[in-house]
């Protein structure tokens, strides 16, 4: 039953998985978005499960603890969360000036705006 | 002194310069004036970055004074050194194009936010080729990219916010492939440092866990870098963009990536994982030859110039990949050298095409008919980018071609060499389309006369057209950075 | 150091015609003078070549071992000193038929047309093959606005096929083979002897002779020969200086080249492919001839004419016997006065009658006799017969076909020169022996004097060159130290 315990990569697959498919398979901007923050987010969660340590604390100076959990991937997942903010900002900014354009935030009505223009 | 911080100047300048611009939102022509001292200053940082390498080997600038592998360490070497100058090059040479161009397609309160996007991108892009450090490359493949979305959506046809956005949606896909693959590094090796991974992969080369790693970094960076079959997002992104931002993107962005996948694949991986335990050649070197052909047919076919031109940046992609794939010492400077002359040649036709579009308004080939009698300097810029891209004796285009072609006979490929002329031949004939209307067709009817472009377009337009046949004849800069970057490359992490 | 400055003439006369576009008598002045001038430093050369000496001159290097530099040898010579001279006689005449015949944008066409002069040159003194290919591919660029002049669609068309098939060609197949060439030997230069010998196994070196006779597609080897009567939409002046000497002997200049300094005879002659190439030269020779037969409209025989002309100078080089050679480079300059008389008369009776059919030309020899003189005189030296020059170059090319022990091809030779009897002669003896159709009975009125005086020239060489065989002879030999 090893594999059970590595639940959370179970979790990281799935959300993963999830949030492609929104990305793909909606045609809402949005919900694309969406997706994508889900996306991004079962990355956040991997990078903290692969610095957990089996009955590691957290890396302050404690007396009588040895194992330490890996505190480095958190500040890297710090950064990321930044990142992520950013583009999801940059994101819904785009939205909004789609739709202040197209008047719709579906991507098949816009197309088919474009191609009557073209 | 200041010459020990040549490295992190060479980021921190557009870095800090680009939020000081945002005071300068009422007088567009200073921000413009700062942005092209930035940009000239940033040029002049990787020139000397480049002297100091080229004389001395690499160089190691630890951030804060934190010793690698420990804290962040940028690290030039030919090989970077060399994409440094690329960027800069390209950048502070459009930025007197720049002033005309954006004046005309960004409204005049935005100038400056332009401007502070242009530099953070351009800072992204260097800090991805100066770091050292993997999970740096990810922060500043998303520095360059958030502002790169932005430059987009900034062109006048509506279209560009859709462009702007499947490139946002695509290329996050792309780096966060790229971050779950660095993930997998550090979670085998512990470390970040590009120099300490080369080092300790070989213990654990053999595990899925880094073929994991390798296949997310490879797709991710392709789909930054529009390798075929992952390039849908490039045509419409450089159509619709305003032109300065297709220049730049076109000449750097898509540099930066492919620069990316060397280092992970030459120093980081080492050229007997990627190319020996990992079939990476026979992946890379199809989706390289299908990336030239059906991208070159689709751009015959193109009614938009500028369409055309993106469509044929996609089959260059595919000509630096196919060099690239070799894993041979010609292959890959054929791949660097490709680097340089298909920035400088690409920047200049769509810089010729810019002025052209300013004057008739339009990118379509028919609208084109008969410019070249109105302006013949920038059609002749054109033609003389557009030998350089086929691949003319004497262009630099050439010097990349003869390379690529050596090295596939000397791969003992020969139907690769003879499939690369008949590709040239594609170029010519989508590149002849556009000389035939200008200068063999009339004017359309009722067409109103228009002027010659502006001397400010033409200029750096004619300066990046000219490059491209003096690197087609005074070789030995291009060809020994090359060599050496080659070299480099395939020794690993010296 | 004359090198450089012939090479510099025509880029130099170039740029004064368009500064001088406003001034057509100025204008077409210095494009004479600037043919003068061309050929008189041409010749400055010849001395120090016919001495036995290879004057040399390099411009710049592209990679170690790849440079752009000119080197003279005696076909070169040869090819300079005809391209150049001739261009004298054609500036004069374009000068007559550009304005004879109303044509439009002659400052564009005189500039190109320098430019291609220019190219010829430059594929004439070249040292090394990649110097040759790229003046090879300027000659194909420069041209194409020469043949879309007119700017119909038939002109467009014919154009595009010109370009396409030269390009083609010369792209896919010809610098495969000099990339195969600079892999396998290390060198492009053009070396006595060859280079291939000893470093090339004869496999390659078979594939390597197709490549590149294919690749050299200004010497209209059959199947890719079509590129030839498609540029006879061209005005006439491209047609008689370019596709009769400049463009097309640039193709077998080339080949004569490839065979005698790259690969060397000795060398081509174990080749298997040596004899395939002979027998489609052999096969195109005698084909294209018939092609000719058929031809009603004038320049469309010439232009089959000169495929077939072609052909006896590469089944010459592909004899690889010493003798042939010089035969063949002979035949370059034979050919070259013999056809350009033809193309001038052509051109001629075109602006004076505005007729282009042969069925058209009965008793044209009463309105135009000197014209249709000067096509006899012509058609007599293409044809080969006493006392013209072309009975020397073929002469030599049967000599060399004894050498080789190819009787065969003797035959081809001899069956040929009947052909070119029987496409030649007839309009000749429908222009004197026939009454016109139209009756007219308006006495002598030949075309403008720019355009006679120049044919009569030409005939006149095709008649000395009979007597200049000699010295001919003693300037290639040069070729073999």
């Amino acid at each position: 039953m090893e594999w059970l315990g590595l639940y959370n990569y179970w979790v990281v697959v799935v959300l993963m998985m999830t949030g492609f498919y929104v990305v793909i398979a909606q045609g809402n901007l949005i919900k694309k978005i969406v997706g994508l923050n889900i996306f991004q987010t079962s990355v956040f969660v991997f990078y903290i499960s692969l610095a957990k340590l089996d009955g590691g604390t957290a890396p302050v100076y404690v007396e009588g603890t040895t194992a330490y959990t890996n505190p480095l991937p958190h500040v890297l997942i710090l950064t990321a969360i930044v990142v992520s903010v950013a583009l999801t900002a940059m994101g819904l900014a785009l939205a909004v000036r789609v739709y202040e354009a197209y008047g719709s935030l579906e991507e098949d009505e816009i197309n088919a705006q474009d191609e009557q223009d073209a | 002194m200041i010459e020990h911080h040549l490295p992190a100047l060479q980021v921190l300048l557009p870095l800090f310069a680009a939020p000081l611009l945002m005071f300068l939102v009422r007088w567009p022509t200073l921000a413009w004036a700062v942005t092209t001292a930035v940009c000239w200053a940033a040029l002049l940082v990787s020139a000397l970055l480049l002297e100091a390498v080229w004389a001395g080997g690499p160089i190691s600038y630890a951030h804060g004074g934190w010793e690698p592998p420990y804290g962040i360490e940028y690290r030039v070497d030919t090989v970077n050194a060399f994409v440094l100058l690329i960027i800069s090059g390209i950048s502070a040479i459009v930025m007197p194009f720049a002033r005309d161009s954006v004046e005309q397609e960004v409204p005049r309160d935005r100038i400056a936010w332009f401007y502070t996007a242009f530099l953070l991108a351009n800072a992204g892009l260097l800090g991805i080729a100066i770091t050292g450090d993997a999970f740096n490359i990810f922060v500043f493949f998303e520095i360059s990219a958030i502002a790169s979305y932005a430059l987009i959506a900034m062109g006048r046809d509506r279209r560009a916010l859709l462009a702007s956005f499947t490139y946002l949606i695509m290329g996050t896909i792309g780096t966060t492939f790229l971050l779950i693959g660095i993930g997998f590094l550090y979670m085998m090796t512990g470390t970040l440092n590009l120099a300490d991974l080369a080092e300790r992969l070989p213990a654990v080369h053999d595990t899925s866990t880094i073929r994991a790693a390798f296949a997310f970094i490879a797709v991710g960076v392709s789909l930054k870098l529009a390798l075929f079959p992952l390039h849908l997002w490039l045509p419409n992104a450089y159509t619709y963009a305003p032109s300065m931002v297709t220049v730049f993107l076109a000449a750097t962005a898509t540099k930066v990536a492919i620069y990316v996948l060397l280092r992970f694949f030459y120093s980081v991986f080492g050229v007997e994982f990627s190319f020996g335990v990992l079939p990476m050649g026979y992946v890379l070197m199809p989706l390289a030859l299908l990336g030239i052909l059906i991208p070159s047919i689709v751009a015959t076919f193109q009614a938009d110039v500028k369409r055309m031109l993106a469509y044929s940046s996609v089959a260059q992609v595919g000509y630096i990949i196919l060099g690239f794939s070799f894993a041979s010492t010609l292959g890959l400077m054929a791949a660097m050298l490709h680097l340089f002359n298909h920035a400088i040649t690409k920047a200049a036709l769509f810089m010729a095409l810019g002025a052209i579009v300013y004057r008739i308004g339009s990118p379509r080939i028919d609208a084109m008919a008969g410019i070249a009698r109105d302006m013949p300097w920038t059609m002749a810029a054109f033609v003389v980018g557009g030998l350089s891209l086929i691949g003319v004796p004497l262009t630099a285009g050439f010097i990349t071609k003869w390379h690529l072609l050596l090295a596939a006979l000397e791969a003992g490929l020969w139907p690769i060499a003879v499939f690369l002329l008949a590709t040239s031949l594609i170029a010519l004939i989508y590149i002849g389309r556009v000389v035939e209307a200008a200068y063999f067709r009339e004017r359309p009817a009722g067409a109103v006369p228009v002027r010659e472009a502006h001397p400010a377009l033409l200029l750096p337009t004619w300066a990046l057209a000219l490059a491209s046949v003096v690197f087609g004849i005074h070789t030995a800069l291009p060809i020994g950075a090359a060599a050496r970057a080659a070299e480099l490359l395939l020794g690993g992490y010296p | 150091m004359a090198i450089g400055l012939a090479l510099a003439t025509p880029l130099a006369g170039m740029l004064l015609m368009l500064l001088f576009a406003r001034l057509p008598n100025l204008r077409d002045t210095v494009m004479v003078l600037t043919a003068a001038t061309m050929f008189v430093l041409v010749l400055q050369v010849l001395p120090e070549v016919q001495a036995g000496g290879r004057p040399s001159l390099q411009l710049f290097e592209l990679m170690p071992g790849l440079a752009i530099a000119f080197e003279v040898e005696p076909l070169g010579m040869l090819f300079a000193l005809v391209a150049s001279g001739l261009w004298i006689v054609t500036a004069l005449y374009a000068i007559g038929y550009m304005r004879g015949a109303h044509e439009k944008h002659h400052t564009r066409f005189y500039a190109f047309f320098a430019i291609a002069l220019f190219s010829a040159l430059g594929i004439a003194f070249a040292k090394n093959m990649f110097t040759l290919f790229v003046f090879y591919e300027i000659l194909s660029l420069s041209t194409y606005p020469l043949v879309a002049h007119k700017g119909t669609e038939a002109a467009k068309r014919g154009a595009r096929i010109y370009l396409g098939l030269l390009l083609g060609t010369s792209i896919g197949f010809q610098l495969l083979a000099i990339l195969l060439t600079w892999h396998l030997t290390g060198t492009l230069d053009f070396t006595d002897g060859g280079i291939m010998e000893g470093k090339v196994g004869h496999g390659i070196g078979a594939i390597l002779l197709l490549l590149y006779m294919y690749g050299i597609g200004k010497a209209a080897l059959m199947p890719f020969h079509r590129w030839l009567p498609e540029a006879m939409v061209a005005p006439t002046p491209v047609s008689a200086l370019l596709h009769a000497v400049a463009v097309v002997k640039a193709g077998v200049f080339t080949v004569l080249k490839v065979s005698i300094y790259l690969f060397g005879l000795d060398y081509l002659q174990e080749l298997v492919t040596t004899d395939w190439v002979m027998y489609i030269a052999a096969f195109t020779l005698i084909a294209a001839s018939l092609v000719a037969l058929q031809q009603d409209n004038l320049k469309a025989r010439l232009a089959y004419s000169t495929v077939s002309q072609l052909s006896y100078i590469v089944l010459g080089a592909m004899l690889a016997s010493q003798i042939a050679a010089i035969g063949g480079g002979m035949h370059i300059a034979m050919h070259a006065f013999g056809k350009i008389t033809l193309f001038f008369c052509a051109g001629a009776i075109y602006v004076a009658t505005s007729k282009t059919e042969i069925s058209q030309m009965d008793g044209l020899g009463r309105r135009m006799p000197f014209t249709m003189g000067a096509f006899l005189l012509g058609a007599l030296c293409v044809i080969g017969a006493p006392p013209m020059g072309g009975l020397w170059s073929k002469w030599h090319l049967i000599l060399g076909a004894l050498d080789s022990g190819q009787q065969l091809m003797i035959a081809v030779f001899l069956v040929s020169t009947l052909l070119n009897v029987a496409y030649l002669i007839p309009p000749v003896i429908r222009a004197f022996l026939r009454p016109p159709r139209d009756g007219y009975t308006g006495g002598i009125r030949e075309a403008p004097l720019l355009c006679v005086a120049p044919l009569t020239f030409t005939a006149l060489g095709a008649f000395a060159m009979f007597f200049l065989a000699g010295p001919l002879r003693g300037l290639l030999e040069g070729m073999f130290p």
